[in-house]
């Protein structure tokens, strides 16, 4: 049985996305970052598709379609934030804070 | 043999994550996270997800991979020079320290699983695949019950499109 073993990939994976989050300044770093707690998330939901029908794997189907469209235009913004400001460090980009 | 093969593939994933999050340069943390991005293609399989599996490889280690390489390259972020974009030691730690505690959380949940009832019983997922086909098995229910989600879909990329063209176009 692969459910537990799989389990615990996924967590350490989530985790290490979020510290990545929080280690990173580059915008696209953590972009990179967030894709990978998608996959993590998508790697639980295959090892329980296993167990509880393809119901599950077409989830995984769906994060995949919006994951596809959350790159696209985040990286649209990015590059309209690197044309406006010359930088990605985060640190950086404080438009909103008036 | 499938644990270890699942093993050896886990740790080759996260080796590279690690190493993804670790490294000053964009470039080399996008390549190493095309390395987990593939070893998790190895587990799906493991896992009877041969299509999503592909899919991984193609949509994932391909398409949305080369985008941000493209963008990373559009904007001359390659050059890895004096500067780091990773935080200095408080932010590391404090990284690290809720990176453990979130393992910690979410490593008891594994014991606890799906419930007896509504479990099918092992190898229900590979004689499926066997008799309709590693992409049939997903694709009943996907054009049956979830057949509203995947037309709406369509419509998230069609915004998803316009609205990234929208964005990156130099004068509005």
């Amino acid at each position: 049985m692969l459910l537990q073993p799989a389990l615990v990939v996924s967590a350490v994976l989530f985790a290490l996305g979020v510290a990545g989050v929080l280690l990173r300044r580059n915008a696209i770093v953590i972009f990179m970052c967030v894709e990978l707690m998608l996959n993590a998330v998508n790697l639980t939901f295959v090892a329980l598709a296993q167990q509880l029908g393809p119901e599950g794997q077409v989830v995984v189907f769906f994060v995949m379609a919006v994951a596809a469209a959350e790159a696209a235009v985040g990286l649209a913004i990015v590059i309209g934030i690197y044309r406006h400001d010359q930088t990605l460090d985060l640190g950086n980009i404080n438009l909103l804070s008036g | 043999m499938i644990t270890g093969l699942f093993w050896a593939f886990s740790g080759i994933a996260i080796l590279a994550a690690l190493l993804c999050i670790t490294r000053k340069s964009p470039v080399a943390s996008a390549l190493w996270l095309v390395v987990t991005l593939f070893a998790l293609a190895g587990d799906y399989v493991l896992l009877d997800a041969q299509f999503i599996a592909v899919l991984q490889v193609l949509v994932y280690a391909g398409a949305i991979m080369v985008l941000f390489l493209f963008v990373i390259m559009l904007l001359n972020l390659g050059r890895s020079g004096t500067r780091t974009d990773i935080k200095g030691w408080m932010g590391r730690v404090l990284a690290a320290a809720l990176g453990t505690a979130l393992v910690l959380e979410l490593l008891p949940l594994r014991d606890l699983g799906p419930p007896e009832q509504i479990r099918i019983p092992a190898g229900t997922l590979a004689t499926l695949a066997e008799t309709k086909g590693a992409v049939g098995m997903i694709a009943e229910p996907l054009f049956k019950a979830y057949l509203v989600p995947f037309e709406i879909t369509s419509l998230l990329l069609l915004a998803a499109v316009i609205g990234a063209v929208v964005l990156a176009k130099r004068k509005l």
